[in-house]
Parts: structure tokens; sequence; C-alpha cells
């Protein structure tokens, strides 16, 4: 049981980061950072069979993270569409040096 | 430092106040000062910026009232106004600028009468306080008073007392007549401190500050370019003279651990004999000197200084500043008489600087040039005298010669002054007042200073039984006989043995003496005899000054006629009964007397034939060179300066002075200037240091810069792919050991 | 005088006082601009003035105590204060001065006054903004003179760096973010290196505990460092003074921070700023590291930089065509001079090098107040743009040549005293360098009269110049002091050489291990 649930989530997490890497769309890149977040609490409760119930925990609180930060990413991206009129990533530099 | 256990026998006579000599010209100089500051003084406006403004704004008519001024002032130079106002307190200065010098040499002979009512043969010195005190330096402000001071200090207050009167109707009617005397009393002051010195230092402050005052006097009137650039000229190339002057100081205290005269003189004897330490020492100090007295090669600046008023040139530049050099190799006659060297090479400079000068004396046409370059070849056979290690022979030539070249001086001032005044008075502004071919035949409207000119021309051609003729007749018999026998021909220099050079500096002296009578003549001739060549309506204005300014003259004759009888030579009142005999050489004794006997080594004199013989010769050289001058030049046939032709050949160079103030420029002034301005200023610290230096550390840094900014690219992908990459890499780092 | 002070403990709170005085005034100042925020320029401008000056003339009042309060022979440092400041790394608010700090920080409280009498019609924008940087200025510089704790020293250096920058870069002239960049990144290149090095002194000298230690008697009396270190860390303190002298290569900073700065900033700048660096030397550089400075190669090549900085300083400035970069370059070739004082390692040239340190910042704050005047009403400061202004302002022409001569060191003057006792001390030691030196007083003649010349004389052709108006009573009034101070050091100089002869000689015995008889130990006599 374990082997596949650390195997769904390497899937999960491998996903997630071609996602980010690949995509152009705000929205789709941060869904795929949310992905890469759950997978890894996925791996935690799996290993917490192993080690105890500290990475159960662990995941409560990633997912509190993970709620907020959706909460302000989304706020940002709304607030670069208004200003922008997209949401594409190859659009945004505002930090080139 | 030994003086202190035992009481000088002066230390209660009118010596103890010697520091009132130099203080009275002092008080002087702050009192005229004040009042020519105070009368030129008008204090500006609150905020000088908001006025500024203001100024450009309406700044036609202020620039008319400067222009008047301006206009005034270029006036004063080269024509007294017929009947300009006088300065507002011409009256109180005329009184204080005088007054002060008379009321110091009034006490200078106080104590010379003192000095001669007792035995002393330690000089009196007076510490005045501690100055700079560091460590095993002590160094303190003290006057020093021997019969050296004594004689010097007379000639300064009792000549300077003469020139300041002199000048009262000379500079009547100038714009800046109490700065002028203010001027005047501070240089007296640095001159008494030069002489009075207890130590080199407090010499070397008085050495300075009468450059120093040279400086302000010759570019007096500074409005015109060439004033201001031959006052500056003075300054720097005496300032060469004082580098030397300087260096010889500190080998002094690096040597002997003192610069006090009575303490070098005491532990003189731990010098080795014609070492090189004494050598050194003499030869820096005579570089101070050739820039002060005005020797090849630093002589340059005194034809120049002529640029200042005439009395000053009388003062400073002819009687006393000029022979400080003398004065100082006297001073320091103990150490000269160790290093026959350097003695020999003073001897050789003055002889070389007699002739040379002399010989473009011949050629001169401005009146106070001719005076000029008389004066730096004068200064040669002093510079022989003490050279050759007749050291008083020296000083006595220094007298006489600050008493016929002041009378000379202000003779000529005297012609100027009357020139000036009838180009004044019939607006003539064309004509050089100061160039002889515009004079002539002066003796009928100026008979007294004609009378007293020849006193003066006499007396430098050296002709008996005039002052000069002793002085300059002493010298000459010192360096024949100094070349017969003494330290100094054992040495060698360059080569050469001392008997050589000192033949040779005889025989250069000789050459001098007759051109000196030819170009003295020749002075004379165009300048009182022949027709008058000043124009028609001026003539007529042509007189005698007044006699504020001829009374100084007829001392000065006076002086000149009779100086000779301050050390006559024995051989001669052996024969004529004229007085006693070797005055000086006797007041001198305690002084240089250890120091001339080192040198001659006991043989003081050659044989009483042999002296005779050189006596003859010299009154037979002098009459010569008169005659020759006499026959030759033809004032009769001399156009005005207008109206001649550009010399040729010769005595083209001889008029152009042998080029060398073109060669200094060449050569020295030149490129010091491109040295310091194109490779120091652009080249190492603009080119180098900046744009490599500064400038292009801060463009690498830039350069830095750009690479890193190019890394971003402000997109998330690009981070995004990096992250990974990275933490790929830095996985299989840590992985790798499994 | 001296009974006065003790009763009231003068030695106690002085230099605490001195150094709180100006950033209170500063605290004031920016106070009262606040509530004149609406009131005109020139009302401001006016009120910060004066205010400054008030608060100027009290710190120059109480300092005026120091020169009978201090134990000038004693080897104690006198006014001694030391309050832990942040004690986990031995940071100790640690002061205390000597003669030689003595003579510095009463040079700087005496001439404060008179930059702002020299500004007082110069500075017309954010007059408030600008007296407040002076007065934080002043609390740096005196710092440094008091500091007796590496760090706090270092906190001290740095200080005066920020309010300088922005004097030069705020209220200067045209291409002044150029000038203070430039003088900014130069100090701050060499104080860094020196931060680094503080700081491994500080940790060498850490005491059991793991503390480090900053106390500069501590770090004197007890550090020792293994092989090449002690020549770094000395390498390090040279390079952080160097800059400041500043000694020839790194002077270039100096000409353009000087044309640059208000008159105000060119006087500080060039009277007290660049006496730190030689003060360092004296203060922290040679006692600290006295096998490195007295290290033949080290030695030798300083010397030969201070040489080439005295002759090449005095050939640039004869060429300048602006006065005050002129007096710029002049005042490379004085700090030469300091510098060859100072390693030659005799009294006479120390004593000297001392003396010229105060003199260069009488004569050169005299030359800089000087062309300021008349930069006030002429607005250039091109040597060709004047001549033959003696006629128009006799008053201005009399004092220019006074400083003008004090500058050369004609004898008689200040300049003379400090030139003459370093050539003569350094003679004995470095006799070829301090020839070549002495070549200097031709030079120096030749630039300053020349430029005196181009002023003062020659014939008054150029329109503009004939309605200049003289000197007023502020400007001859704040001159007045700067030429007793010239006469005074040059005629009666002896005050100031017994006040820190003590101090001076531990310097030499630190340096060369021997005794105080003032002869240098296996040369000379």
């Amino acid at each position: 049981m374990l082997v596949e649930s650390l195997t769904l989530s390497a899937a999960l997490f491998t996903i997630g980061v071609i996602g980010v890497l690949t995509r152009r769309n705000a929205i789709i890149v941060f869904m795929c950072v949310e992905l890469m977040l759950n997978a890894v609490n996925l791996s935690f409760v799996a290993l917490s069979k192993l080690y105890g119930a500290t990475g159960q925990v662990f995941v409560i609180f990633v997912m509190t993270v993970a709620a907020a930060e959706a909460a302000v990413g989304l706020a940002i991206i709304i607030a670069i569409f208004r200003h922008k009129k997209s949401v594409n990533l190859q659009d945004i530099n505002l930090l080139r040096g | 430092m030994l003086l202190q256990e035992t009481v000088h026998p002066l230390a209660e006579t009118a010596a103890r106040f010697v520091w009132w000599l130099p203080t009275l010209p002092l008080i002087g100089f702050v009192i005229n000062g004040l009042l020519s500051l105070q009368a030129a003084t008008k204090l500006g406006p609150a905020d000088p910026s908001a006025d500024a403004d203001h100024a450009h704004a309406g700044h036609g008519a202020h620039a008319h009232d400067a222009h008047d001024a301006h206009a005034h002032d270029a006036h004063a130079h080269d024509a007294h106004d017929a009947h300009p106002p006088r300065h507002r307190y011409a009256a109180i200065t005329s009184i204080i600028g005088p007054g002060v010098l008379i009321a110091s040499f009034v006490l200078a002979l106080a104590m010379f009468f003192a000095m001669r009512g007792v035995e002393a043969d330690a000089p009196f010195v007076s510490r005045l306080f501690s100055w700079m005190p560091v460590g095993d330096f002590k160094l303190d402000a003290a006057l020093q008073l021997d019969a050296l001071s004594m004689v010097m200090v007379l000639v300064i207050t009792g000549i300077g007392s003469l020139i300041h009167v002199f000048s009262v109707g000379y500079m009547q009617d100038d714009p800046g007549y109490p700065r002028y005397f203010a001027y005047l009393n501070l240089f007296v002051f640095f001159m008494l401190l030069l002489v009075l010195g207890a130590n080199y230092v407090v010499t070397f402050v008085g050495w300075e500050g009468v450059g120093l005052c040279s400086y302000l006097l010759i570019g007096f009137w500074f409005s015109e370019q060439a004033n201001a650039d031959a006052g500056k000229k003075a300054f720097v190339v005496n300032r060469i003279g004082d580098f030397g002057f300087m260096v010889a100081m500190f080998l002094l205290f690096a040597h002997l651990g003192t610069l006090d005269y009575t303490a070098i003189a005491a532990n003189a004897g731990t010098l080795e004999p014609g070492g090189a330490v004494v050598t050194a020492i003499c030869l820096f100090l005579f570089i101070g000197c050739t820039g002060k007295s005005a020797q090849i090669p630093l002589f340059t600046w005194l034809p120049d200084a002529m640029a200042g008023p005439t009395p000053v040139s009388a003062l400073i530049h002819a009687a006393t500043m000029v022979t400080a050099g003398v004065f100082l190799i006297a001073r320091s006659s103990v150490l000269f008489s160790l290093a026959p060297v350097a003695s020999l090479t003073v001897a050789l400079v003055g002889g070389l600087t007699a002739i040379f000068a002399a010989s473009i004396g011949l050629k001169q046409w401005d009146i106070k040039k001719v005076l000029a370059y008389s004066t730096v070849s004068q200064l040669g056979y002093m510079f022989i005298g003490v050279g050759v290690g007749a050291y008083t022979a020296g000083v006595f030539h220094l007298v006489t010669h600050a008493f016929f070249k002041a009378l000379l001086f202000l003779g000529s001032g005297s012609v100027i002054f009357a020139m000036h005044r009838a180009y004044h008075a019939t607006h003539n502004h064309g004509d050089d007042a100061q160039d002889m071919r515009n004079m002539g035949g002066l003796k009928a409207m100026m008979p007294v200073t004609w009378t007293l000119l020849w006193i003066a021309t006499l007396a430098i051609a050296g002709v008996p039984p005039f002052s000069g003729f002793f002085s300059k007749d002493e010298i000459l018999s010192a360096a024949y006989s100094r070349a017969h026998e003494s330290t100094l021909a054992d040495a060698s220099l360059l080569g050469m043995s001392g008997s050589t050079v000192l033949y040779l500096v005889w025989i250069l002296g000789l050459a001098s003496a007759l051109i000196t009578a030819i170009y003295m003549t020749r002075m004379m001739l165009y300048t009182f005899h022949g027709p008058n060549r000043t124009d028609e309506k001026s003539r007529p204005h042509l007189a005698e000054a007044p006699w504020v300014m001829t009374g100084p003259l007829v001392v000065l004759g006076v002086l000149s006629l009779f100086g000779g009888w301050l050390n006559l030579p024995e051989v001669i009142t052996h024969m004529v009964p004229l007085g006693p005999a070797e005055t000086l050489e006797h007041w001198l004794e305690p002084v240089v007397g250890e120091a001339t006997a080192r040198v001659s080594g006991g043989a003081a004199h050659v044989a009483v034939s042999t002296e005779q013989m050189l006596i003859a010769g010299a009154i037979v050289i002098a009459i010569a060179g008169i005659a020759i001058a006499k026959a030759r030049l033809k004032p009769e046939a001399l156009l005005t300066k207008d109206a001649s032709e550009p010399s040729r050949g010769f005595e083209r160079i001889l008029e152009r002075k042998w080029y060398v103030d073109e060669i200094y420029d060449a050569l020295v002034v030149r490129p010091i200037h491109a040295l310091s301005r194109s490779v120091l200023w652009k080249g190492v610290d603009v080119g180098l240091i900046d744009t490599l230096g500064a400038n292009g550390s801060a463009a690498v840094t830039r350069f830095a810069g750009w690479i890193g900014s190019q890394l971003q690219t402000g997109r998330v992908g690009t981070y995004a792919w990096l992250l990974v990459i990275g933490a790929v890499v830095v996985l299989r780092a840590f992985t790798a050991g499994n | 005088m001296h009974g006065l002070l003790a009763s009231i403990s003068y030695n106690n709170w002085i230099l605490t006082v001195l150094l709180a005085l100006p950033v209170l005034g500063a605290l004031a100042l920016w106070a009262q601009g606040a509530a004149m925020r609406h009131a005109d320029e020139t009302a401001r401008t006016s009120a910060a003035r004066k205010l400054a000056l008030v608060v100027f003339t009290a710190e120059a009042v109480v300092s005026l105590g120091l020169w009978w309060s201090v134990d000038y022979s004693s080897p104690l440092w006198s006014g001694y204060v030391a309050v832990p400041w942040i004690p986990a790394w031995g940071i100790f608010y640690r002061v205390g001065v000597d003669g030689i700090a003595t003579m510095l920080i009463l040079l700087t409280t005496l001439l404060m006054p008179l930059t702002v009498l020299g500004s007082w019609t110069s500075i017309r924008e954010r007059a408030h903004l600008f007296y407040a940087m002076l007065l934080v200025l002043t609390t740096g510089m005196l710092g440094v003179f008091m500091a007796l704790d590496l760090a706090l020293f270092y906190v001290f250096w740095e200080l005066m760096l920020v309010p300088m920058y922005l004097i030069i870069g705020m209220w200067g002239g045209q291409r002044r973010l150029y000038a203070s960049l430039k003088f900014f990144l130069f100090t701050m290149l060499g104080s860094l290196v020196m931060l680094v090095a503080i700081l491994y002194i500080g940790l060498t000298a850490a005491d059991p505990l793991g503390r480090p230690v900053f106390a500069y008697d501590v770090i004197v009396s007890g550090a020792t460092y293994p092989g090449m270190a002690s020549l770094w860390l000395f390498g390090a303190f040279f390079l952080a003074f160097a800059v400041k002298v500043p000694m020839w290569p790194f002077h270039t900073w100096l000409p353009d921070a000087h044309v640059e700065a208000p008159t105000a900033g060119s006087v500080v700048l060039a009277s007290i700023m660049l006496k730190m660096g030689t003060f360092g030397f004296v203060r922290f550089a040679l006692p600290l590291f006295p096998d490195a400075a007295t290290n033949p190669a080290v030695r030798s090549a300083i010397v030969i930089l201070a040489v080439v900085g005295i002759v090449y300083g005095a050939l640039v400035s004869m060429v300048q065509p602006d006065f005050k970069k002129l007096v710029a370059y002049s005042s490379v070739s004085h700090l030469g001079f300091v510098m060859l004082g100072i390693f030659a390692f005799t009294t006479q040239s120390l004593q000297g090098a001392l003396m010229v340190n105060i003199n260069h910042g009488i004569s050169t704050g005299a030359l800089f107040l000087l062309i300021g005047m008349i930069y006030e009403r002429r607005h250039t400061r091109q040597l060709a743009d004047f001549g033959g202004i003696a006629k128009v302002m006799p008053l201005f022409a009399v004092m220019l040549t006074i400083v003008a001569l004090s500058s050369i060191g004609v004898p008689g003057t200040n300049g003379f005293v400090g030139e003459f006792l370093v050539l003569v001390g350094a003679f004995r030691t470095e006799p070829i360098a301090s020839v070549i030196a002495a070549t200097v007083v031709i030079f120096a003649a030749v630039y300053l009269l020349w430029a005196l010349q181009r002023i003062i004389y020659n014939p008054l052709s150029k329109p503009e110049n004939q309605a200049l108006k003289d000197l007023n009573a502020r400007e001859l009034g704040l001159l007045v002091p700067f030429i007793a101070g010239i006469l005074w050091l040059g005629l009666y100089p002896k005050p100031v050489l017994e006040r820190t002869q003590a101090a001076a000689n531990r310097v030499i015995e630190r340096v060369h291990g021997m005794g105080a008889d003032g002869s240098v130990a296996g040369q000379g006599r």
C-alpha cells in the first residue's frame, strides 16, 4: 500500500513540476503548485504509517498555509489581470534587471 | 650658551636695547601700514553676493570711477602730476617713515660707541624668547651684537635713513605714499633681523623677509604686469637660493646639533677641515648667496628688479639686501675657512659674475639697468674678497659700495625725477624717461647731481683717493697674495690647482675693473655731457630736484669720497700719512680674524714692492678705462631712443644680456610647466589615476553588474527552471557518494 | 584657570559635552526648521544661521578650557570616560585626549563658528539641513580625535562621511554629484578595509569569555600578531588613512571634492577632515603596528609616496587655472610634509608634522574662505577672470597676501615653523627625501605668487572687476582670527609645541622602543 501511495505522490508531483515549468497561464501554474503541495501531503500521510502522527499534523498545517496562499495568490493574479488584461506569465516581467 | 654664566661687558650698556633696533622700523611699518589701509578702506556691503547682482546691473557708473583711479595711478609711475592732491596722511607718514630709521640709527651709534669702549671678543647675545624648542633642537629668537653686525647695522640704518629722506621727495605725489613707507620700514626691520640674528634661523627669517619686501616693492606699481612679473621673478629666484640656505641649515643641525653662531664657531673644529660635510654646508650656503646677491647663475632677477621705485633700488638692490650674501659668508667665515674648495668656488663665481655683468653693463641704455649690472658686477668683487678669505676686504667693499652705489642710484633717481617732471609738464607720455639716449647735457641743468655722480663714478672705477679704490684694491691684492700662498692655493677645483684659479680670479677682477671704468664713464657721458636730446618743449622744465632729495646725495657724496679712510692699507699710510691704517681690519678681528688667519696661513701680505706694483696697476687700469671711454664714445653723435637703429652682432648679444633669460626660460621654466601640465596633471592625474584607477574600477564594476542583470529576465518561468535545475544539481551533489 | 576648571570637574564632562552639544544643536535646528516650515526662505536662512552660530560658539567657548585642563605631560589620557555601550561585543564608549588630540580638537571647535560666518550669505537653500549637517559632522570629527575604542572610532569615522557627502552633493557646484560620489567611494574603499582589520584586532584580543576587546590601551600594550598579519593590518589602516590624507596616488578625489564643495565644505574638508588621516597614523597605525611601520620596505615606500606627493602636488598646482583646484593640489603637497614628518620618526619631524597639520588647517581654511568671498562677488574662480583687484579690494588683497605667504611658508608665519621642523628633523634620518621635499619652497612660491599676481595685481582691465566691493565687516572679522593664528604660531609656537611634546615623544618611543630624550636610537647623534 505504501509503495502505491508514494508512487502516486511522485506522479502527482512530477505532473505539478512539469505544469509549473511549461504552462504559460498563471492560473494553471498556480493549480500545478497546489498539485505539488498535495502530492507532498499524500506522501506525508502515507509515511505517517511508519513514523507516527507528526506527518498528519504537518498535513493539516500545509493545508492551512495552502489555503492562505491560494487566497493571496489568486488575489495577485486578479490584480495583475486587471492591470495587464492578461494572465500570461510571458507578459509579466516587472522584475527584469 | 657659554655666555649665560658670565655677564657680558656689553650687558650694561646701550647694547641691551639691541631689540629696539629692529622694533623701531617695525613700529613704523605697523603705523604706516594701518594709515595706508585706513585711507584705502571702504567696507563692502553686508551681503556681497546680493551686491554682485546689483553691480552687474549698473556697473557703468562704478566702472567709470574705477577707471579714473586706475588711470591716475598708472601716471604716477611714469609721471608725477603737476599738482596732484597729496595723500591724506602724507604729512604724518613723512615724519614716521624716516623718523623710525633715524631713531634706529641714533641708537645704533650709541651702541657703536659703547662697543668701542669695552673689550669684548665674544658677541653680545640677547635672548628674546624660546622660539622652536623640540627635543634636542633648541632654537631661540635671539639677537647678536658683534663687530660685524655693528658695521652692517650702521650701514643699514645710516644709508637707510638717507634713502628714506630722499623718498619723501621722490614719492611725494604717489597715491600709495604710506604703503611705500610701510614696505620700506618693514624691509629695514627684516634687514636688521638678518644681520642681528644670533642663529641661522633668525638670519633666515630676515633673509626671506627682505626678499618678501623686495617682492612687494618691485611690484609696488602692481597695475603694470611687467612690474608684478619682476617682483615675482625676484621672489622665486631668491627662493631657489633659499632652498640652498635651508639645506645648509639641515646639514649644520645634523652634524653640529645647533644653529647658533656662537656654538657653531665653538664646535666647528669637530668638522674635518676640507671634508665633504663642511664643503657641502658651505656650497649650499653659497647657493643661498647666489640667489640673494645676484651671482651666476641666479643673477637674472636683479636687473628686472629695477621696475621698483628708484630709492628702493638704491636701498635694497644696491646698498643692503643684495649684500646679504657677502654678510652671510663673512658671518660663516669659520666654516668657509675650513672648506677651501667651497671658498675657491665662491671666488671663481664672484670673478666670473664680475666680468659677465660688467660686459652687459657696457651696452645697456636704461640708466638704471646700467647700475643694476654694475651692482651685480661689484657684488662679484665682494665675493672674490670673501672667497679668497679676505673677509674684511669683502665687508669693506660692501660698505664703500653701499656709499657710492646708493649715491649712483639716488642720483639717477634725481635724473629720472627731473625727466619725469619735464615730460609730465609737457604731457609727453611717449618717451622713456630712463633711457640715456633721451638725456644728454644734463650737467647744465643739474650741476649738483652731476658733481656728486662723478664722485661716485670715480669711486666705483677705483680712482684714488675715492673710497672704491681702497676696497677694490684690497680685494685684488688679497686675491693675488692668496694665489701666491694660502690653504686655498693648495686645494684644487675642477682639476685646476687653487693657485691657478686664484690667479684667474685676479685677472678677471682686473679686467672687470677696466670694463667698470668704461661703462660708468659711458653712463656719465651720455647722461650729463654732450648736447641735450630731450624734446624742445620739455627741455626748459629740466631742473635740479628739491633739497630733500639732493641733501642725502651730498652726505653720500662725502661718504663716497672719504669712505676709504675706514681701512687704509698700511702700504699707503707708510708712504703718505693719511691716518690710522686698517681700522676696519682691527674692528672685525674678533669675528673674522681666526678664519682669515687660517686661510692665509699667517702670511698676511706679499712683499711691499709687489703690493706697490699692484696698486699702481689698479690705478692705471682705472684711468685707462675712463680714457678709453672718453676717447671712443661720442655723446654728440648719439641719437634718441626712437631714432636709434637696433644694434647688431656682438653688441646685440650684450644688449640682450647674453640671452640668459631666454635660455633659462627655454631650459627650465617651460619644461617644468609642460611637465606639470601635460604629464603630471593631464597625464597622471586625469589620465592614469582617474581614468584607469577611479573611473576604470567603476567601469569594471558596471560591466560585472550588467552581466549579472542579464540573468534577471523577470519571467517567473525562467526562475522556476533555474530553481529546478539547481535543485537537481544539489540533490545530485548530496547523493553523489552513494 | 586650572583651579577654576578643577572646581567644576571640567575634565569629567567636557569631552562628552563636546560630542553631545552639536548633536543637540542639530536636533534644535531640525525642530526650528519644522516650526518655520511656512516661513519664507530668507527668514528661515537667517534663523538657521543664527542658531548654528550660537551652538558653534558655545561649543568653542566650552572647549577652550581644554587648553589648560589637559595634563600634557602625563602618559594617562585626560578627560577619560569609559561606559559600556554594546558590552556583549566588548564595545565601549571610551574617550580621552592627549596633547596631539587636544590641539586638533581646539582647531576644530574654533574653526567651526568661522565656517558658519563664511557661509553666512552663500547658503540660501535648506539652510537648516545644511547647518544641521555641519553640526553632525563636527561630532563625527571630534569623536575621531577622542575615541579610545577602535569600534567607537570606526563609528565616528563613518559618521563624518555622510554629512560631508550631503554637503557636497546638495550645496555643491555643477559637478557636485560626481564629486560627492567620488569622495564617498574613495573614502569608503579605505574605511571598509579598515573595518575588517579592526574586527580582526578585536577578535584577536578577545577576553577569556570570547568577547572581543576594542580598548585602545589594551590593544596597544598587549597585542601581537603572527607573521605577516601585522603587515596586512597596517596595510588596511594605511589604505583608510592614506585616502583621507590624501597621499599620492589616492588624492584625485580631493581636487574634485574641493572644487565642487560649498565654501564651508571646502574649509572643513581641508582644515580638519584631511587631518583625520594623519592623526590616524599617529594615533592608531603607528602605535598599533610599530613593527610594520618601521619595516624598512614599508617605511621607504611611504616616505617615497610622501615626497612624490609633496613635489607632485606643488608641480600640478602650478598649472591650475582654477584657484580652488590650485589650493586643493597644494594641500596634497602640504599633507605630504606631514606624512614625511611622521615617517621620518624623529621628534623634530613629528612635532613639525603636527604643526603643519594645524598650520595647514589655518592657512588653507583661510584661503578657501577668501576664495569663497570673491566667488560670491564674481561667481567665478578662474584666475584668468581676475586681475588688479587690489585696487578695488585693498583689504582683501592684504588678507590674501598674508594667507598666501603663510601657505608658502615664509618665515615669521606659521607655515615656516612646521615645514622647517619637518625638514630639519627628517634630514637626520631621510636626508635625500628631505632635500627633495625642500625644493617645494621654490614651487610653492611659484604657484601661489602666480595666483596672487593674477588675482590682485596686474592691470584692472575687466569691467566686471572694477565694480567689486571690498570685504565687509563680517568677512573682515572672520579673517582676523586666522591672521592672528598665522602670526602667533609663526612667532611663538612654543605653547603648542610644549603641549604636544610628551605625546609626540610617546609615539616616537613606541616606534623606536627607546628613551624619551628626543633623539633617535641608532641614528644621527
